[in-house]
C-alpha cells in the first residue's frame, strides 16, 4: 500500500474542494479550505518518509541512526501557521461579512455579486 | 449562476484536475523510498555542526532561519490585518454588558469547570515555557510553546470569567508581546550580520548538544518566536471574543 498517503492526500484536496463549492456557510467554507490545506501536510511527509526510518530527533537515538527528512517536516510546520493565519483572517472577514449583510450565506452577499 | 450550474461546471474542471492530480502524485518516489539529497545531508551533520538534537527546531531557527523571518512576519502581518478587519464600525461601541462579560453565560461554566480553569493556568503557562527552551534537543520550539503559552490565560476565559483574562493578560502586553519578540527574532539575524558578517549566520557558543543553553543561537530565536506567537494568538483571540462579548450596535 505504498500509495496510500498520497491517494488519502488527493481524496482529503478534492474533497476540500467540493466543500468550498458547495458551501452555503461562510465558516464552512474556510473550514473545506483547511482540509485542503491538510492534504499539503500529507504529501510533504510522505515525500520525506524513508522506511524504518526514525524521526530526526537526536536527543535518545545514535547519530549515525537512519531518519526521516527533517526538511519536509520543518515545511510542515510553516504550512501550519499559514494555514492558521489564513484561517483567522478569513473568520474575521466572515464576522464582518455576517455584520453587513446580516446572513453568512455566501449567495447573500449582494454587493460582491452586482 | 445557480447551484446546480456550478456543481456541474465544478465536476467538469475536477474530473480535468484529478486526473492531473493523480499523475502528478504517481510520478514521485513510492512512499519509503526517499530520495532527496537535503534531507540526508542535515541528518549527517545536524548534531556535529549545529550541536542541536531536535533536527526540526534547527532548521527552523539556524540553517533556515531566513525563512522563518518572513513566516514570522505572515503571523505578524496577519494579526494586524485581524486587528483592522475587526476594528470599531461606525455605531458600534465596545461597552461590556458588566453582567454577561463577567459571567457570560455560553460557556455554562460551573464550579468544577473554574477550579479546573485555576489549575491549568499554571500548568499551561510551565508547560509552554518548557516546550519553548527545550526546543533544540527535544520536539518543540517557539511556535508549538507559543501556542500552548497562549492557551493559558484562554483557560481562565474557558472558566467563564473573560473580564479577568484581560487581567491577566491585558491587550498592551500581548500586543508589546508580539510586536517585541518579531524585533527580536529579526534582531537575532542582525545578530549574525553584525558578529560574524552573515545574517542569520550563528554567533553564539554551541556549547555542548543535549543540554540546556546549547546550539547557539536557536534558544533565543525560540524565546522571541514563543513571545511573538503567544502575543499573536492572544491579540486574535481577544479580537474575535471582543466581537462576542463586548462590541454592541453597528449599522446594518
Amino acid at each position: 500500500m505504498s500509495f496510500l498517503p498520497f491517494a488519502v492526500a488527493a481524496w482529503l484536496f478534492l474533497a476540500g474542494l467540493y466543500g468550498v463549492v458547495s458551501s452555503r456557510n461562510l465558516i464552512r467554507t474556510i473550514l473545506s479550505l483547511t482540509i485542503i490545506q491538510s492534504a499539503t501536510y500529507l504529501v510533504l511527509l510522505g515525500v520525506g518518509y524513508s522506511n524504518r526510518a526514525q524521526a530526526p530527533i537526536f536527543a535518545d537515538i545514535p547519530q549515525t541512526a537512519k531518519a526521516v527528512d527533517p526538511v519536509v517536516q520543518v515545511l510542515v510546520l510553516t504550512d501550519i501557521v499559514i494555514e492558521a493565519t489564513v484561517t483567522a483572517l478569513l473568520l474575521a472577514m466572515a464576522v464582518q461579512a455576517h455584520k453587513r449583510f446580516g446572513s453568512l450565506d455566501p449567495n447573500d452577499l449582494r454587493a460582491l455579486r452586482d | 449562476m445557480t447551484p446546480k450550474a456550478r456543481l456541474i461546471l465544478f465536476g467538469m474542471a475536477v474530473a480535468a484536475f484529478g486526473f492531473v492530480l493523480v499523475d502528478g502524485l504517481a510520478g514521485l518516489p513510492a512512499f519509503g523510498h526517499y530520495h532527496g539529497v537535503y534531507g540526508r545531508v542535515i541528518d549527517g551533520i545536524g548534531v556535529t555542526e549545529r550541536h542541536a538534537t531536535d533536527l526540526v527546531t534547527a532548521l527552523n531557527f539556524d540553517i533556515r532561519g531566513f525563512d522563518t523571518l518572513g513566516e514570522e512576519f505572515i503571523l505578524f502581518g496577519s494579526v494586524l490585518g485581524v486587528v483592522l478587519i475587526l476594528r470599531e464600525l461606525r455605531g458600534e461601541s465596545e461597552h461590556p454588558n458588566r453582567h454577561e462579560a463577567d459571567e457570560h453565560t455560553f460557556a455554562g461554566a460551573s464550579e468544577a469547570l473554574r477550579a479546573l480553569g485555576l489549575v491549568l493556568v499554571p500548568a499551561l503557562v510551565a508547560l509552554g515555557v518548557y516546550i519553548v527552551v527545550h526546543g533544540q534537543i527535544t520536539p518543540g520550539g517557539g511556535f508549538q510553546g507559543g501556542v500552548i503559552l497562549a492557551a493559558g490565560p484562554f483557560a481562565v476565559f474557558l472558566a467563564g470569567r473573560y473580564l479577568r483574562m484581560k487581567l491577566l493578560a491585558p491587550h498592551t502586553l500581548v500586543e508589546l508581546g508580539d510586536a517585541v519578540g518579531a524585533a527580536g527574532y529579526a534582531l537575532v539575524g542582525l545578530g549574525g550580520l553584525v558578529f560574524v558578517g552573515v545574517f542569520f549566520k550563528n554567533f553564539l557558543p554551541l556549547g555542548i548538544a543535549g543540554h540546556l543553553l546549547s546550539a547557539g543561537q536557536m534558544d533565543v530565536a525560540s524565546v522571541a518566536v514563543g513571545l511573538e506567537v503567544s502575543g499573536a494568538f492572544l491579540v486574535a483571540f481577544s479580537e474575535f471574543l471582543d466581537q462576542a462579548i463586548a462590541v454592541k450596535g453597528g449599522s446594518q
